[in-house]
């Protein structure tokens, strides 16, 4: 440690403390979010009003666990653009091989049935 | 700024590289571990990320009918069949274990160590709930239904290779959790953090075990629900 005078500092800075009432509104919202993602399976919904609803409902579940319990809404930009922006290229990965997929599954199509 | 001149005060070999490349800049403002878990959830986001890439790739292109996840993984209870309801049940089990966890680092940060320390006995004791669960579905996936990374009698055979890569990958994660957090724990209802006058570590540990969570509410909406 060169400077353990600024390095004690920082860590008082970075402390993340919350009111415990935060905590539990977002673990009673979790449970709600995820009885409700049961339920689209349980009344069978199908087609887009079943994907969309499970799609929002992921993203509404994993950005309250980042944000309040992962304490991402409390850092700097810095980290924040650092850690979330990278996994978007996640997203040219899946455009990617979702017409790769498709075009299997039409030679499949094509000469094995 | 003007040019820095070397002199005999810097470091040379391993020593200077590491001085020349990290010198007096820092660009994130957090405790250097916090960063490094960070940038190791981003990796595993990765990896999760490309399996799950992999799945929606062979399932999308099979000519063969997908098994309806909601028909395997129901479970009769009492006579009646509840669709996925172990899958639900588990999904409970590990939000549970992220409140408990988030109490755990805010216990920390409050310097009440016993507390905390038995909030993470209780987080790593869902995990094992957890892992449990994940057994018993597994060995009925086997056993009962003949289930094999292979093939299925039920459809596509891609069904088993990507379910027990993918839910085998994450339960890893959970039972690495259960043995991280044991440790913490037991550290830390020593006092072993006391000494040092730093909690970080629990935060740091609960960012890991948030991070599982974080991966079953997309295997949960990708894999059982889709």
């Amino acid at each position: 440690m060169s400077a353990p005078g600024t390095t004690q500092q920082l860590q008082q800075q970075q402390h993340q403390q919350h009111p415990v009432g935060l905590y539990l509104k977002v673990w009673l919202l979790l449970f709600v979010l995820s009885t409700m993602s049961y339920m689209v399976d349980y009344f069978h919904l199908q087609g887009l009003t079943r994907w969309s609803l499970i799609v929002i409902l992921m993203l509404l579940k994993a950005g309250l666990i980042v944000a309040v319990f992962m304490h991402m809404a409390w850092e700097r930009l810095a980290l924040i653009c650092a850690i979330l922006l990278p996994p978007l290229a996640l997203l040219v990965l899946v455009g990617l091989m979702a017409s790769e997929a498709s075009h299997t599954l039409l030679t499949r199509l094509l000469f094995f049935s | 700024m003007s040019a820095i001149p070397l002199n005999a005060a810097q470091p040379l070999g391993l020593r200077g590289l590491v001085a020349d490349w990290s010198s007096d800049r820092q660009a994130f403002h957090v405790a250097w571990g916090k960063v490094m878990m960070w940038i190791f959830l981003l990796s595993d986001t990765f990896i999760f990320g490309s399996f799950l890439t992999g799945y929606m790739t062979v399932r999308a292109s099979t000519t063969v009918p997908w098994p309806n996840p909601s028909e395997v993984f129901a479970l009769r209870i009492g006579g009646i069949s509840l669709p996925l309801i172990l899958i639900a049940i588990m999904t409970f089990v590990l939000i549970s274990s992220s409140g408990t966890m988030a109490m755990a680092v805010n216990f920390a940060y409050q310097r009440d160590r016993r507390r905390a320390a038995l909030l993470m006995f209780a987080t790593a004791a869902f995990g094992v709930m957890f892992v449990s669960m994940q057994a018993f579905e597994w060995s009925k996936l086997i056993l009962d239904e003949g289930v094999r990374p292979w093939g299925n009698p039920m459809g596509a055979a891609q069904f088993g290779s990507a379910f027990f890569m993918i839910t085998g990958f994450h339960g890893l994660h959970v039972s690495a959790g259960v043995i991280y957090l044991s440790i913490v724990a037991t550290r830390l209802m020593r006092g072993a953090y006391d000494r040092r006058g730093n909690y970080q570590i629990v935060e740091i540990a609960g960012l890991y075990w948030h991070f599982v969570d974080l991966v079953w509410v997309f295997i949960f909406a990708f894999f059982y629900l889709w």
